[in-house]
């Protein structure tokens, strides 16, 4: 065992909640103590260092206080599900419809309901964090939404540090099953309030039943000094559609897996990503694609600025099974290092063993293009706001596909000020969109 | 306003691109007001040109001396320029997807008039302005928001570029074959915003192949470049014998 493996070992011990949960926490548990650990040679974690997990002693974060909810969250009309360093916030949460339960306040029912649908679609055997996540949950969220159920809001979870805890593990977990026909949009959003560094280990299930919809996304735009270490695992039924964007901007550690199975034909994802590493900041996206069935398509772009000495890395699998006929997949993955000394490292992977599919992936690294740079500095635009705005515009072609305007408008101001920090480089890329 | 009564006086002007000379001792001395035709043959410097004067990189001064309204040009970063009132309209725009051409004509006309100590246009009223300004050049509004130049027409890219010319209100517009790929309605759009913008404090210098261009934006001079210097100038009727009997007759004098 390394020496993160038994301080984390700690957290799963003191994470005495949710006893009707035991079974599947001690499973984890077990596991997690047999796991081999990574390190650089192992293949999934070879440009990723695990090294700033270690030498801390992690601990589960008592529940603070807030006297309001911070600014820096979207002014959505939405069912708000707020975490204060991992404990539910009544005060700063909306009141919960029926079919949104808190795994600490579920009754005997909805506790069978959630351990029958619970580490069904994370295949946790095979993704280490999960384990952990699993072994020492505290609480989780349960969106259950039964045949053709319809949320009329969206679902806006909020997870928010406070604090000057440096050995804060804050865990989360969050099960999203939508049954025949039925429709969400869910709102992942993590917040940290001040310099600290605490650990995110969320893990997202999502269970479609068939032509289910549901819209997700996850934005993770943490102080850089936190540690992300997060996973979405989605398993999707005939026709149903996941239209999932992530956003990621860089820390010391952030890693975020996507796992995504068609199992039913005719199911669609549609899997749009853009991070954000600069200074010295790590941002790592893992995506597994898994065409079980005929007749299924995706649709993957991820694209990245990486700027000063940052580092980035893409892994983006699809693998299309023998029987997987008809599918249309294709990704794509556009990098561009405003640095010299940035860096990416992007594999994007086919594995088809049909024979009857329509599959394209492509990688692109760039630097800022001269000609562009050249057409906004002959306008009278100085070099550097021309520079961020190009950094700018590369990511928020995908931003622009966003189909929920709140979103989109608070995602750009804060998107052209990770590229640039002074009023003067950005303020032309945030203004009035109500003004046209 | 500035008080020399020269917009533009090239003297001598030597420019090498990557190692190849291109201009060779050229000299032009534009005066407010004025519209000058340059034409040549291809590959005489004509685009060069208006890439040293605006400062593209690449493109390298070696020798000689540019004033620009009693100001040497050669000594300004190019954004310093463009702030001062020099316009190049691009022979190929440039796509800037992800930024829209509302973004960019803002921000454009924001640094030339803080750079004029003049103060800013207020959101609406600017986007008044460039309302106006679609409509001028016949481009829809819904152009605004879409990114710069992105999946426009040939066309319309050049519409766009007169109309960053209109909101920027230059002193000297440098025409970069703005009219090549244009059909004739396009043309004609083209030339009615050059001709609005005419004025006795503002000069054009329109590089153009051809002389059907000059039917619509007529040129007070015509200069013939050849193997990099003015090696004719005339009136609007140089344009027409040009047409008419080829450049050959010119080059073999510019040797």
């Amino acid at each position: 065992m390394s020496e993160f493996q038994s301080h984390a070992l700690v957290l799963a011990q003191q994470s005495t909640g949710l006893p009707w949960l035991n079974e599947a926490k001690q499973a984890c548990a077990d596991q997690w103590q047999t796991e081999k650990w990574p390190t650089r040679k192992t293949e999934a974690w070879r440009y990723t260092s695990l090294q700033s997990l270690e030498s801390t002693l992690w601990t589960l974060p008592s529940d603070a206080a807030l006297d309001a909810l911070p600014d820096e969250l979207m002014a959505l009309d939405a069912i708000r599900v707020v975490f204060v360093n991992g404990h539910f916030s009544s005060q700063f949460s909306s009141e919960l419809p029926a079919s949104l339960t808190l795994f600490s306040q579920a009754s005997d029912a909805e506790q069978q309901a959630i351990l029958a649908k619970f580490n069904q679609v994370a295949k946790v055997e095979k993704h280490l964090f999960s384990q952990l996540n699993t072994a020492a949950l505290g609480e989780g969220v349960f969106l259950n939404l039964r045949a053709n159920q319809r949320l009329e809001k969206p679902v806006y979870v909020v997870h928010i540090h406070t604090g000057s805890g440096a050995s804060d593990y804050v865990g989360s977990r969050l099960l999203l099953s939508l049954e025949t026909s039925a429709e969400a949009v869910v709102i992942e959003h993590f917040v940290t309030l001040s310099d600290a560094s605490p650990m995110f280990n969320a893990v997202t299930e999502v269970d479609l039943g068939e032509n289910a919809k549901l819209k997700h996304y996850r934005i993770s735009m943490e102080s850089e000094q936190a540690l992300h270490l997060g996973s979405v695992h989605a398993a999707l039924h005939a026709n149903s559609q996941l239209t999932g964007f992530t956003l990621a901007t860089g820390s010391r550690l952030k890693r975020i897996d996507y796992h995504v199975r068609h199992l039913g034909s005719g199911a669609d994802l549609d899997l749009q990503g853009i991070y954000l590493p600069k200074y010295n900041q790590r941002v790592d996206y893992h995506t597994n694609v898994e065409h079980c069935v005929p007749h299924c398509t995706t649709n993957e772009v991820f694209r990245g600025v990486i700027s000063d000495t940052a580092k980035a890395v893409f892994n983006g699998r699809i693998h299309i099974h023998q029987d997987a006929q008809k599918t249309l997949a294709e990704m794509s993955n556009r990098n561009l290092l405003t640095s010299n000394r940035a860096e990416i490292n992007t594999k994007p992977e086919l594995e088809i063993y049909a024979d009857d599919v329509k599959c394209a992936h492509g990688a692109t690294i760039s630097q800022l293009n001269d000609e562009s740079l050249f057409y906004l500095v002959s306008r009278g635009i100085s070099e550097a706001e021309a520079r961020v705005m190009l950094s700018f515009g590369f990511v928020n072609e995908l931003v622009e596909n966003i189909a929920i305007d709140e979103i989109k408008e608070w995602l750009r101001p804060r998107m052209a000020k990770a590229f640039g920090q002074s009023d003067d480089v950005v303020r032309h890329l945030i203004h009035d969109e109500s003004i046209d | 306003m500035f008080v020399s009564d020269t917009m533009l006086k090239i003297n001598d002007l030597c420019a090498k691109v990557e190692d190849k000379e291109i201009l060779r001792q050229l000299n032009l001395e534009v005066k407010p007001g004025e519209i000058h035709a340059i034409m040549g043959p291809n590959g005489a410097g004509k685009s060069t040109l208006g890439n040293v004067l605006s400062g593209r990189p690449g493109y390298e001064a070696t020798a000689g001396h540019v004033e620009f309204k009693g100001q040497d040009l050669l000594d300004m970063d190019p954004e310093i320029r463009a702030r001062e009132g020099l316009f190049l309209a691009f022979q190929y725009p440039v796509e800037i997807p992800g930024v829209s051409n509302m973004e960019l004509l803002k921000a454009s006309v924001d640094a030339r008039r803080a750079h004029a100590g003049l103060e800013e246009y207020s959101a609406i009223e600017f986007m008044k302005m460039a309302r106006e300004a679609c409509k001028t050049v016949n481009l829809d509004q819904s152009f605004l928001k879409r990114g710069v130049n992105e999946g426009f027409s040939g066309g319309e890219k050049k519409r766009n570029e007169i109309m960053q010319m209109m909101l920027l209100e230059p002193s000297l517009c440098i025409l970069d074959e703005t009219d090549s790929g244009l059909d004739i309605d396009a043309l004609q759009v083209v030339a009615s915003g050059v001709n609005a913008m005419r004025s006795a404090d503002r000069s054009f210098i329109v590089v153009t192949h051809y002389q059907r261009l000059l039917d619509y934006i007529v040129p007070d001079y015509v200069h013939v470049l050849a193997n990099g210097r003015i090696v004719k100038s005339g009136d609007k009727s140089l344009a027409l014998e040009l047409e008419a009997k080829g450049y050959s007759w010119l080059e073999n004098e510019a040797v």
